[in-house]
């Protein structure tokens, strides 16, 4: 079982699922949106983040650096840390085996019981990593009682879908694109896998022999100022929804921001969503008016 | 207990301009403007009436007959005011602003009042009369005799050494004994009824068998004095409002006064009859109280909400008030709050201290005595009257029960997120058990409460003194060099040994041990003496009244009259005496990061040079407020030394010591006379305030500090205080305020005593842009993601602000 690396563990996340959450960040994801706000998720293996205005030059961290400070090389040891004098870097991906990690989530269980909350993972994507390991860990935190979202892009192969659900309370499910062309453009897949899965994951949902749904799915729309922030768009996801009778039982609007610009410098990288921009309050309210009109349960502007 | 937000206090001073259109109506807009326009000034009309007195009668009459013939005399003397409009009279000076002063407490020099007149911040205006009254009639009969005078008299060498360099403070130098709060005594009982119970108990005095009877006399007596006193004020607004009804042209004024004038007429002699009555009642016992003497935290009318309920309801039901009418009295009564200024202070204290609120704290909600939940329709209306106020005075919190309604915790939640700081929120069922650990009947534990900033106390039954506040994290400083005090020079603490020559964590933190008890009994010492004195020179006949069980012991609440008392020491800086301790046990004696030596000389050098140093015990050590267990059992190890080495030993009034953890603004002061500290924090820099982390310590968000806050017992202690900040984007919309809800709920499950929010505004944003050592915690979150601000560009950082600001408007 290979250990995933995580980024993040996102307390006090509210706007994640129900009630008082604990997000998890997976490290590395199938696509490569242009607009990702968390650009450090998007490869498999520890990155180093280094914020240039605080970041003296004084090379201290490449003396130290047991790898030679070779680029692509980072084992996420953080010995660096220990010498930035400045407190200029960060090390993104860290390690920990299911049990640390499910000792870690279960710090804030009493919020979650007082706010019908839990975990969610996300990333990243987090169905692309060791399934054994996704799956131990889900295991493990629904046998102890704690709700469990699985935030996806739906770039992943079905089964890794299905070996989740039975953990699963809520699918967090994105929703971006709907012309190849512009999926494959903006996201680095045509999106086909994604809506096929979302489909079958829904009618999967139909025929659990018990009758009683077992998890809910949410739709999640980011709304990007340039791409899709059209009503056209909105059209041909209430067709798409309506038509495969997808069970959804809320879709969120999320409008684009481009908060995450700044972590692309201190990835040395360079962001290319400049021209993307942030769709108007109006809009986005024409948008919900429209997808409630339409007959779609729980329409929310947010998360 | 003084305030702990200084930043909120100068936002609304700065949105005072702003504001003065709030009130629900122009009668309460006006009162409302008026007393945040008007300029603070010192009068000197009580100092001068009270003198009369002891310049004739000191020596004639006992100390506490003396003590109810001033208050008697001022009350019978003293300027009226009943300002335009107003529906509750009674100003403790002339009018709005005015700061009587208490020379017999502490005389202020000359100087004092210039420093105080020409300051910018909060200035008292002094006329030429007052200069010269107080150099040629004042200082020359006060100097010797003042309190203050006496303390300092009687401590020993050991007790200034330690109280110049900032080891400790000593409350009761400039103020006298308070932390007190009103009971439904003050509503269930006329002062005519006082003073029948006063005269049974003098006939029941054992001369024959009580070496004490003489002394009970005495004090009975002085009751009795003070309670005509209350009389008398009150006789006199009565007459007063009459000529003024007799000149007045308007109609419905005219009705109002003669109103007022039948108020006064019922209040204080008998037990109020309708709500207008009892808010009258309040209001003439808190001049009492805090024209007698110049008490700690004023004066507090405890559980505003159910006590006036029965007369609300009553009114209501035979058609005398509506509760648009009710709200207004509210509004009235809390413009006659903000219209009284905190005393100024002398000397060091005055130039460092710009706080200058009166700390009333007003609990809404919680539970009835017998144990049902306590929200009725006068805790909405308070939550209202707040809400439109926003007054610095009174302060007002919301106690919150498991029986709170959600509907209850959500609207405080709605005002709260507003980010002025109130309404702080109590956890209830923690001060019940608190109260209860504390040996208080079931009783009496529900009816208690908070007041000041947090310290739990039980309403009407109880003196509960906080005596100073103690400084953990100097103490440590001076444990890490020997004893020795680099900022002043001296050998303050007992040599407990060499810190480079210990070879475990263990050895460090029995020296602490041994400094921190070494200090303790000097503060003990100290304060057993201090107690002493105001027994004997200043007692409080008038509060003694109020306060069950000292008519029936014939003893003054200063003395051990009250049913309970309760002496405290507030330990400071805990936040940052557990990140030191945690620095230094995991660099030094785990990791060996770096020597004690090594560590010692960044000390002295304030990290100058030692930027690797720095780095480690800044940014890569363990700290409290992350529920991290490495740290969070490090500052339970110090509180639980600290708790069992102050808790139970016995004061002077029959009562015993306990602890709270709470530091006012003297966070400030505490980190100014310390060098550098193991954790990273710079010479003269501000310690960790109350038991919320170091500043830029915790980065794991709320729920995180939450649960570190929560590995302290807070049910041994009588108040800690939690400071928590947001910015607006995370607490906005429904779902912002439900969480909200459920961190407090949650919060309050663990045990939790206190909490209350500061919604980061534009300000400190600001700062934090500029300062990004100091702002390591803050969050930023928007749409669907959060990240520390510090590490944001430059231009959304501006975008930030930008938009707090919007969502402000």
């Amino acid at each position: 079982m290979k250990l995933p690396y995580i980024t993040n563990i996102q307390k006090y996340s509210i706007h994640d699922g129900r009630g008082i959450r604990t997000t998890v960040f997976f490290k590395g994801c199938p696509l490569s949106c242009t607009w990702c706000h968390n650009p450090e998720t998007q490869a498999f293996r520890p990155e180093v983040l280094v914020n240039p205005q605080a970041c003296s030059g004084c090379g201290a961290c490449r003396k130290v650096c047991p790898q030679h400070a070779q680029p692509g090389a980072c084992t996420g040891c953080e010995t660096c840390l220990d010498y930035c004098v400045n407190n200029a870097r960060e090390v993104s991906g860290k390690q920990y085996t299911v049990k640390e990690l499910v000792k870690e989530l279960e710090k804030d269980r009493a919020f979650y019981e007082q706010s019908g909350g839990g975990v969610t993972l996300s990333g990243g994507e987090v169905l692309a990593q060791d399934m054994d390991y996704v799956e131990n860990l889900a295991r493990e935190l629904k046998n102890r009682g704690l709700s469990l979202n699985i935030d996806t892009c739906g770039a992943v192969p079905f089964e890794r879908l299905e070996r989740i659900l039975p953990w699963t309370d809520t699918f967090l499910y994105d929703v971006k694109l709907f012309e190849e062309e512009a999926a494959q453009k903006y996201t680095g897949s045509d999106g086909r896998l994604i809506l096929d899965n979302l489909e079958r994951l829904s009618n999967k949902l139909a025929e659990n022999g018990s009758g009683r749904q077992i998890a809910e799915i949410w739709i999640r729309m980011p709304v990007i100022g340039g791409v899709n922030d059209t009503m056209e768009h909105m059209e041909r996801t209430a067709h798409f929804l309506k038509a495969k009778q997808i069970r959804c039982s809320q879709v969120n609007l999320l409008p684009y921001h481009n908060t995450g610009s700044s972590k692309y410098t201190r990835m040395g990288r360079r962001y290319e969503g400049e021209g993307f921009y942030t769709p108007s309050e109006k809009q986005m309210e024409q948008f919900a008016d429209y997808l409630k009109a339409q007959g779609l349960p729980g329409v929310k502007i947010g998360g | 207990m003084e305030n702990m937000k200084l930043p909120d206090e100068q936002a609304l001073t700065g949105n005072a301009k702003h504001a003065v259109g709030r009130g629900m109506n122009d009668r309460v807009r006006r009162l409302r403007k008026q007393s945040v326009e008007t300029q603070a000034h010192i009068d000197m009309e009580r100092a001068r009436l009270f003198t009369e007195v002891y310049k004739q009668y000191e020596g004639t009459v006992s100390a506490p007959e003396l003590r109810a013939m001033c208050l008697k005399h001022y009350f019978t003397h003293k300027t009226l005011c009943i300002n335009p409009g107003e529906l509750i009279v009674g100003e403790k000076g002339d009018g709005p602003q005015a700061a009587p002063t208490f020379p017999e407490l502490c005389c202020h020099t000359v100087q004092d009042l210039h420093v105080m007149n020409d300051r910018e911040l909060i200035s008292f205006k002094v006329t030429e009369e007052g200069y010269e009254f107080q150099e040629k009639e004042m200082t020359p009969f006060w100097e010797h005799r003042s309190i203050r005078h006496r303390i300092l008299e009687h401590m020993t060498p050991e007790w200034k050494a330690a109280y110049e360099c900032g080891i400790f403070t000593e409350f009761m130098e400039q103020r006298g004994p308070g932390h007190t709060v009103g009971s439904e005594n003050i509503y269930n009982k006329g002062f005519l009824e006082h003073k029948a119970d006063i005269r049974a108990a003098l006939e029941r005095l054992d001369y024959m068998n009580d070496p004490e009877a003489l002394n009970k006399e005495n004090e009975l007596k002085a009751m009795d004095i003070a309670c005509d006193a209350i009389l008398i004020l009150a006789e006199r607004y009565a007459v007063y409002a009459e000529e003024l009804a007799a000149q007045e042209d308007d109609e419905v004024r005219r009705a109002e006064l003669w109103q007022i004038a039948k108020n006064c007429r019922v209040v204080p002699a008998e037990r109020p009859r309708t709500c207008w009555q009892a808010i009258q009642m309040y209001w003439f016992v808190h001049l009492g109280v805090t024209s007698e003497l110049n008490p700690w935290d004023a004066y507090s009318p405890g559980r505003l909400d159910q006590h006036l309920y029965p007369f609300y309801e009553k009114d209501v039901e035979e058609g005398r008030l509506t509760r648009e009418q009710a709200l207004e009295l509210l509004e009235c009564l809390w413009v006659k709050f903000n219209n009284q200024p905190a005393p100024p202070k002398v000397g060091i204290t005055l130039k460092e201290s710009s706080t200058y609120t009166d700390f009333a704290n007003i609990n809404t909600g919680g539970i009835t005595p017998d144990g049902r939940d306590g929200v009725n329709e006068v805790s909405y209306l308070i939550l209202e009257c707040m809400d439109e106020m926003k007054l610095l005075q009174p302060s007002s919190n919301v106690q919150i029960s498991r029986k709170t309604p959600d509907a209850f915790l959500k609207k405080a939640c709605a005002i709260s997120r507003k980010g002025w700081g109130q309404p702080a929120f109590y956890n209830t069922d923690a001060i019940v058990q608190e109260l209860l650990n504390a040996g208080k009947s079931l009783d009496d534990a529900r009816k208690g409460g908070t007041s000041g900033c947090v310290e739990t106390g039980a309403f009407g039954n109880e003196a509960y003194i906080l005596t100073g506040y103690f400084n953990l994290p100097k103490i440590f400083e001076l444990t890490l060099f020997d004893g020795y005090d680099h900022v002043s020079g001296r050998q303050l603490g007992p040599h407990t040994g060499k810190a480079e020559d210990f070879t475990s964590y263990e050895e460090l933190f029995d020296a602490y041990k041994k400094q921190i008890s070494w200090f303790l009994e000097i503060k003990l010492r100290g304060n057993n003496v201090i107690e002493k004195i105001y027994a004997d020179y200043m007692p409080v006949p008038f509060l003694s009244v109020l306060t069950n069980d000292c008519i029936e012991r014939g003893k003054d609440y200063n003395a051990g009259g009250a049913r309970y008392n309760t002496n405290y020491i507030q330990g400071v800086g805990i936040g940052t005496i557990t990140d030191c301790l945690a620095a230094v046990k995991y660099n030094v004696f785990d990791q060996g990061k770096f020597t004690m030596g090594e560590l010692l000389q960044a000390l002295r050098d304030n990290f100058e040079g030692h930027e690797r140093i720095l780095n480690l015990v800044r940014s890569r050590s363990p700290k409290y407020g992350n529920d991290d267990e490495y740290a969070d059992e490090i500052m339970r190890q110090i509180f639980d030394y600290y708790y069992s080495s102050v808790t139970g030993r016995p004061n002077m009034k029959g009562g015993s010591y306990r602890i709270n953890m709470l530091p006012t603004t003297c966070h400030v002061y505490f980190g100014e006379v310390m060098m550098a500290s193991p954790n990273g924090r710079l010479a003269g820099k501000p310690v960790s305030e109350g038991i919320s982390p170091e500043k830029g310590a915790d980065t794991c968000g709320p729920t995180a500090v939450v649960k570190s806050a929560s590995r302290m017992d807070h049910l041994s202690t009588g108040g800690t205080l939690l400071n928590q900040k947001f910015t607006p984007a995370v607490v906005a919309g429904d779902g912002g305020l439900d969480q909200m809800a459920n961190l407090i709920r949650t919060y309050f499950n663990l045990d939790g005593h206190h909490i209350q929010f500061n919604v980061i505004d534009r300000e400190t944003l600001i700062q934090a842009q500029k300062h990004p050592e100091e702002y390591r915690d803050l969050i930023v979150r928007v749409a669907g993601y959060s990240d520390h601000f510090r590490n944001l560009s430059r231009a959304l950082q501006d975008e930030i602000i930008e938009r707090t600001e919007q969502s402000f408007s």
